[in-house]
């Protein structure tokens, strides 16, 4: 059992990692930036560090206040949640050389799997499947032109070191190439540091699915079920639920048992999510990428599992075996995440600004996991996440009846926010059917 | 004279055009970022760009003047 943990982000991830902690008698240290001194994950801990100014890059990105922080106050351990450095290998490094311990997967696995052309070949290696495209790095656009006729059109084009859809595009052929080659080079070199670029045979009507992995202490990893991310916009999830209306029983064993063979073929500690895409006309499933964190959407799992995600990822750095027995996980019920997101609702365009009115809804199977209250501010510092509204019914009809109950009750005055969006998603004639794939969004809000 | 506003609090990442460009409908003034979203500020019309009233860094507030163009 881990005496103290530092929980290196902030927001709503922060909060409901420090929740966690108290719980099980974890003394839990919070960390700070000037923008967010009266966050409500702040008060909540046991004890705060001020780190730096509001620009991500001298706080939360800090590796060295970071650490400092970690030695004022004694914490044992560091929790990354997700973002900031939670993928960074040489972060978690840095970490264990300080002789802390790191809730993570190891810095190795964090690398093979944080290059994205790494990961698809370590996975086609392991034998999971992944759809055709680059073996190495792209860096010049002649390659990438090249690349893409032996890959086949349309393609998708990616930032080997991305995440978040920050620069991905699809292209439909070299024109379209050629734009999107530029835009996802320049994102890749700002935002992430390499100007490597990856193609791959982009999936039409595709659902985004992807499986939640925990690698115990003992070595066997367990997957935990699916999670349906089709619901995005800009390429960045707007609601998420499981189980998938789009998998079925028998592809849903495939794609767990594939998501067992990534995390084993790298020796995976820790909670992992394997995201796929899957084929909604083939009902086929290709491999996409591996996240070595926590994810945001973690909730709707633990909703329909009840288990703590975040307690075995403590229990699991500490070499505990975990609270529940492997054998007898039995998923109950459906469970939905909305993110609720200062923006506004039908351009989806960022809407900072203070909070002056903020209530949340409550009642069976309502969860909500909020980064603020009445009275903060939302700054343009960081991501637009305000908080995670999660529902669970005995079914996905109890599911959504839940959920369009609670995006009525919730009251946020201040920032613009997309609750309206949720309440039109969750009368649409796609989304209620469970009919509908990563297009969803841009047909309920065509340009 | 029209003046071209933020629509948001952002961070002012990158400015696009100078003082005394003819800029055209749709071109980029400024860059803006906020909440990890770059937002590009477009002309509307056309004509010259008589003042920049931000710089790379600044933080504006929703409403703020960003350049007036003559």
């Amino acid at each position: 059992m881990l005496e103290s943990v530092l929980v290196a982000n902030r927001g709503e991830i922060a909060r409901r990692v420090i929740r966690t902690a108290r719980r099980m008698g974890i003394r839990a240290v919070a960390v700070y930036s000037d923008a967010d001194a009266d966050l409500p994950y702040v008060s909540e801990a046991d004890q705060a560090v001020h780190i730096g100014p509001a620009q991500p890059a001298r706080s939360y990105l800090d590796a060295a206040a970071l650490l400092a922080a970690a030695a004022k106050t004694g914490a044992a351990a560091v929790h990354p949640g997700y973002g900031f450095l939670a993928e960074n290998a040489d972060f978690a490094a840095q970490v264990i050389a300080a002789g802390l311990i790191w809730v993570g997967p190891s810095p190795d696995a964090i690398e093979q799997m944080g290059d994205k052309i790494r990961a698809r070949n370590l996975m086609e290696k392991a034998g999971v499947p992944v759809s055709p495209g680059t073996r190495e790095p792209v860096t010049d656009v002649a390659t990438a032109v090249l690349e893409a006729e032996r890959v086949g059109y349309p393609v998708m084009v990616k930032a080997a070191a991305g995440g978040g859809g920050i620069g991905m595009g699809a292209a439909a052929d070299e024109a379209g190439l050629r734009a999107a080659f530029e835009t996802a080079r320049s994102r890749a070199e700002r935002f992430f540091g390499s100007p490597e670029i990856l193609l791959e045979r982009f999936v039409a009507h595709a659902r985004h699915v992807e499986v939640q992995i925990l690698g115990l202490a003992d070595g066997r990893v367990l997957a935990l079920g699916e999670r349906d991310c089709s619901v995005q916009r800009r390429h960045q999830k707007v609601a998420e639920e499981t189980p998938s209306p789009g998998v079925s029983a028998a592809l849903r064993e495939r794609m767990l048992a594939a998501a067992v063979q990534a995390g084993e073929a790298v020796g995976y500690r820790g909670a992992g999510t394997v995201e796929c895409l899957v084929d909604a006309d083939s009902g086929s499933f290709v491999f996409l990428e591996m996240n070595t964190r926590l994810q945001v959407e973690h909730p709707v799992t633990e909703l329909v599992t009840g288990i703590d995600l975040v307690e075995q990822q403590f229990r699991i750095a500490a070499g505990d075996p975990p609270s529940f027995d492997p054998a007898s996980v039995s998923p109950a019920g459906h469970a939905i995440e909305l993110r609720v997101y200062a923006e506004d609702p039908v351009r989806f365009l960022p809407g900072p600004g203070t909070i002056t009115e903020w209530e949340e809804p409550a009642g069976a199977g309502v969860r909500v996991d909020a980064g603020y209250e009445a009275g903060n501010t939302v700054t343009p510092f960081y991501d637009p996440l305000l908080a995670k509204l999660c529902v669970h019914g005995a079914d996905r009809e109890q599911a959504l009846d839940r959920a369009r109950a609670a995006v009525a009750a919730f009251r946020i005055t201040g920032p613009k926010t997309n609750l309206a969006f949720h309440a039109d998603l969750l009368t649409s004639t796609e989304f209620v059917a469970g009919d509908y794939d990563t297009s969803l969004v841009s047909k309920l809000r065509p340009k | 004279m029209p003046e071209v506003r933020a629509e948001m609090v952002a961070n002012v990442w990158k400015v696009v055009a100078a003082e005394g460009d003819h800029v055209d409908d749709g071109d980029t003034l400024v860059i803006l970022e906020s909440m990890k979203m770059e937002i590009p500020v477009l002309v509307e019309g056309s004509g010259a760009v008589t003042k920049l009233h931000v710089a790379e860094g600044d933080v504006v507030q929703e409403g703020d003047l960003i350049a007036t163009i003559g």
